[in-house]
């Protein structure tokens, strides 16, 4: 087990606590750069997906995991990032005008939707943010002139200083670098005074308010932010999937995606990226196993749905904090072994306290 | 003589028919300990309440060194100079000590979010002299053992110090302090005490608390403002109002008679 | 006339999603929990009574009453086996199960070998009867729901007010703990709103199987049942039966008058309009915090 003596108050600043992790988060980086000349372009894909969602995540767990507002309409955001991109692209605009531009315009349509969160909370407001990506998409299945409606629109490769991003490991690159500035950004707003009135507003309102945060500007802040980082997801994903259409962007993706967060882990950096990972690999890992399965589980559509759901349920069960917690729990049983105790992460059992007051 | 330094005139407030606060006024001088005392729902947290700006008056205003502060939204209060603790404590239970102290400090924040975002040298070097303001409260109230402990896994009586110290984080000129002492044992008792007497002698702030200790008021308050069912009994020093008629049967039920004992809390 | 021939089979719509919404304002009161898996005790207990009714042969109405002891059943399991444990947890780890288990429901239905992804049709003794009142044409199915949801919701009231269990769970809906120590065995009393929620579901399925057939993802109409209940307040239970009518009634007329795309997306212009003038909705009881 480490010890950090701390002698500085910018050490408890700094990214890295100490030289052990900048060393892994190096030799992570070090792989990853890696990857295009190892695996094969299929698998590029997937991870530029991975890239893609876990910026999604990084959105998505600052609004609900950091600030506590339930958002039930996040595929929305995706949409409208995607079709802003997908539309200005075909329009000739270049890639460096068009995805702050999608993130920009993301970031209005998630101002307006977290309007409701000024005056409703918890699952009002998931109610609230689940009829408003209802209505997003609705909208953008009608507006056939602009989006194309339920036929779909092609997506044109990307064009940055002439050179085309169209092929796997260049693409794949584009997309690392705009995931790790993504996370470099909710992890720089996490260390400073807004991250910490986010954190405030998720805890206690009330006293959040009377140590002078102002709910309604920060919680305006947080929807924008978050759906921002979505918007900008969304253009990378126009240019990845490279075919649009209001199918790909329903509740019930919304409702994948606040899963992603929670099996990942609610409030915490890490379990954004693992929920990720969860997402876009869970559909590989089944389509693996198949044929190894019964005809009859294996010829079912339900199979995803199911696996998806029984670990949603098996996670909250046993696993509130998510994948983050269970690689908490099994480092902190190698640095205490052999001391560690059974019941060291037990909660404590409760009877319901009242949401209706909050 | 100039303006008191906080001035609560005629404030009332109403949930449907009940009065929970009747036209209540009072004054409180710069460096005081004033303290509101009654028994439950006298109105007292009500008046905290209105004071921090979570409830309308209905009637009556707030004044705050000549300002009246009876329309100014609750956000805006802190950085008026006025800070507060809760009865029930709350704390921001999934942040750590030092977390909750530094969200204490907001008001004095002087970075914007995009250079957060980016995290400048100079948002860097705002957060070490934000960090450096903090581990004062810290050093003042001996919360350097818990500073990088969960809120949610701390005992209360160290909860109920974050929570002041959190309040002072704001470094209000008025700190408002609901029940210091409920909930905590003999000693921890007697360290509010000196904490408070500390609060208010050396960095001059002016206290306002409810308190049901009677042995805490007598020994830190000023004056003493006695409640029931949300109008005033009795003003004045601690013995005064201790002895008052009206307080003594609004405690008891009966007409004072001679030789009756001071209260004392009941525990 | 067309309008008056919109607005009943708007409300036999909505008494669809206010038997649904009805299941969400029962489970909240009782638990404060919102069973995102409502829409999937539906489907359960349409296939249940689709069960009944074609291989063991039973009548409509007996299947029906089959159908919700079967679906009650599953909703008491839920309650006892899944989200007992995790009682006292945030309000979104709960709402997370319910849609684990609706994602589990739609996903295990499918791989029972009969059903799959394919629609079944539910054998009504009723169907495609009509009745000419004046220049109205009014379906059989519309009459038998709208009747059918009166005598539930009848029944439900009085349940509440009059029996014992009944105003023990109004008490336990008002503070949990509180109850607690008042001796009401809460545990058991939430296992049994659960049962009731998933019995008015089943009822709420074989209702809708006529109009829309049977399938695996039907329970996705629960979605549009949550503003039944935001707008009926989420605590009253004649408010989820209002809320529920005035979306199927607004839905029908927009789908009507208005271009299309307007059908769908009524139900929820209607519950934002509502959470932002009027979050508490019509018959919403207005709480604040307290500190």
């Amino acid at each position: 087990m480490r010890f950090i003596f701390k002698t500085r108050y910018e050490q408890d600043i700094n990214l890295f606590q100490h030289g052990g992790q900048m060393f892994w988060y190096a030799v992570l980086g070090l792989v990853l750069m890696a990857a295009p000349f190892v695996v094969s372009s299929y698998v590029l894909t997937q991870l530029s997906q991975i890239f893609i969602y876990s910026i999604v995540a990084f959105g998505l767990m600052l609004l609900a995991g950091f600030t506590g507002q339930l958002s039930l309409g996040h595929a929305a955001f995706l949409a409208v990032g995607a079709y802003t991109e997908a539309v200005l692209a075909i329009a000739g605009v270049p890639f460096l005008v068009s995805v702050p531009l999608s993130g920009l315009f993301a970031a209005v349509v998630g101002i307006i939707v977290g309007l409701p969160a000024l005056r409703v909370k918890g699952l009002y407001l998931g109610i609230a943010t689940l009829a408003f990506g209802t209505i997003i998409e609705e909208i953008i299945a009608r507006a056939e002139p602009i989006t194309g409606g339920n036929a779909g629109l092609m997506v044109p490769p990307i064009n940055l200083f002439g050179l085309r991003f169209a092929d796997g490991p260049a693409f794949y690159y584009l997309a690392f670098a705009f995931a790790l500035a993504a996370g470099l950004i909710l992890i720089n707003i996490l260390r400073s005074p807004t991250g910490r009135a986010f954190v405030a507003i998720r805890d206690s309102e009330i006293s959040a308010q009377s140590m002078g945060v102002n709910l309604a500007v920060y919680k305006t802040m947080s929807f924008a932010i978050s759906a921002a980082f979505a918007g900008v997801a969304g253009a990378l994903y126009a240019h990845n999937i490279r075919f649009l259409s209001p199918d790909q962007f329903t509740v019930v993706q919304s409702i994948e995606l606040i899963m992603m967060v929670v099996i990942g882990g609610l409030g915490s950096i890490h379990g954004a990226v693992y929920g990720a990972i969860f997402l876009i690999a869970l559909p590989q890992a089944i389509n693996a196993v198949k044929p190894f399965l019964p005809l009859f589980l294996s010829e079912a559509t339900g199979l995803q749905p199911t696996i998806f759901g029984l670990v949603l349920v098996l996670v909250v069960l046993f696993e509130p904090l998510g994948i983050y917690g269970a690689w908490l729990k099994t480092r902190t049983y190698f640095d205490l072994f052999p001391f560690y105790r059974q019941g060291m992460f037990r909660r404590q059992k409760a009877f319901q306290k009242s949401d209706r007051l909050k | 003589m100039s303006a008191p330094f906080f001035e609560a005139h005629g404030i009332s407030v109403q949930f449907g028919g009940l009065k929970a606060v009747d036209g209540v006024s009072f004054t409180v001088d710069k460096g005081e300990v004033f303290t509101i005392i009654g028994p439950n729902g006298a109105g007292k947290t009500t008046v905290f309440n209105i004071v921090s700006r979570i409830y309308d008056p209905s009637a009556g205003k707030v004044v705050l060194e000549g300002e009246d502060i009876t329309e100014v939204p609750a956000h805006r209060i802190a950085k008026l100079g006025i800070a507060r603790t809760f009865q029930n404590i709350e704390l921001f239970e999934h942040a750590t000590v030092l977390q909750n102290l530094l969200i204490g400090a907001h008001v004095h924040r002087t970075t914007n979010p995009v250079a957060e975002a980016l995290f400048l040298p100079s948002v860097k070097r705002a957060e070490v002299a934000l960090r450096e303001k903090v581990e004062e409260v810290i050093d003042l109230l001996d919360l350097a053992v818990h500073r990088d402990s969960m809120v949610a896994g701390l005992p209360y009586g160290a909860r109920k110090v974050v929570e002041l110290g959190r309040a002072l984080c704001t470094r209000p000129k008025l700190l408002l302090l609901d029940e210091p002492s409920s909930g905590l044992n003999v000693e921890e008792t007697e360290d509010m005490a000196f904490w408070i007497e500390d609060i208010t002698k050396d960095l001059g702030i002016t206290v306002i608390m409810v308190e049901h200790d009677m042995t805490l008021v007598s020994r830190v308050s000023d004056r003493v403002l006695a409640m029931n069912q949300g109008r005033v009994l009795a003003m004045g020093s601690p013995a005064e109002v201790q002895r008052h008629p009206a307080v003594v049967e609004a405690y008891i039920g009966a007409p004072a008679g001679p030789g009756m004992a001071p209260l004392e809390k009941a525990s | 006339m067309q309008f008056i021939q919109l607005v009943i089979s708007g409300l036999a719509q909505g008494c669809i999603y206010g038997l649904i919404a009805l299941g969400f304002v029962l489970i909240y009161k009782a638990t404060e929990t919102v069973n995102f898996a409502q829409g999937e005790l539906l489907m359960i207990g349409a296939f249940a009574g689709l069960f009944a009714s074609t291989v063991l042969g039973l009548p409509y109405w007996l299947a029906l009453v089959a159908a919700m002891i079967a679906t009650a059943i599953v909703g008491f399991g839920l309650e006892r086996v899944v989200l007992r444990p995790i009682l006292g947890q945030s309000a979104v780890s709960i709402v997370m199960v319910t849609i684990g288990i609706g994602y589990m429901s739609r996903g295990l239905i499918t791989m029972l070998p009969v059903v799959g992804t394919d629609t079944h049709t539910l054998p009504v003794p009723f169907r495609g009867e009509v009745f000419r009142v004046g220049g109205l044409v009014i379906s059989a199915e519309h009459i038998v729901i709208i009747v059918t949801t009166i005598v539930l919701c009848a029944l439900l009231a009085a349940l509440f007010r009059y029996t014992k269990v009944g105003v023990a769970m109004q008490a336990m809906s008002q503070n949990q703990l509180a109850a607690y120590y008042m001796g009401i065995p809460v545990k058991r009393l939430s296992s049994l709103v659960w049962a009731i929620a998933a019995a008015v579901a089943a009822i709420a399925g074989i209702l809708l199987a006529p109009l829309t057939f049977i399938h695996a993802n039907m329970g996705l109409i629960g979605i549009k049942a949550f503003p039944a209940a935001v707008i009926g307040g989420f605590t009253s239970l004649p408010g989820a039966i209002v809320g529920g009518l005035i979306i199927g009634v607004v839905e029908q007329l927009a789908g009507f008058y208005l271009i299309e795309g307007f059908k769908d997306a009524a139900p929820f212009i209607v519950v934002l309009a509502m959470l932002i003038f009027k979050p508490n909705g019509l018959f919403g009881e207005r709480l604040a915090k307290k500190v």
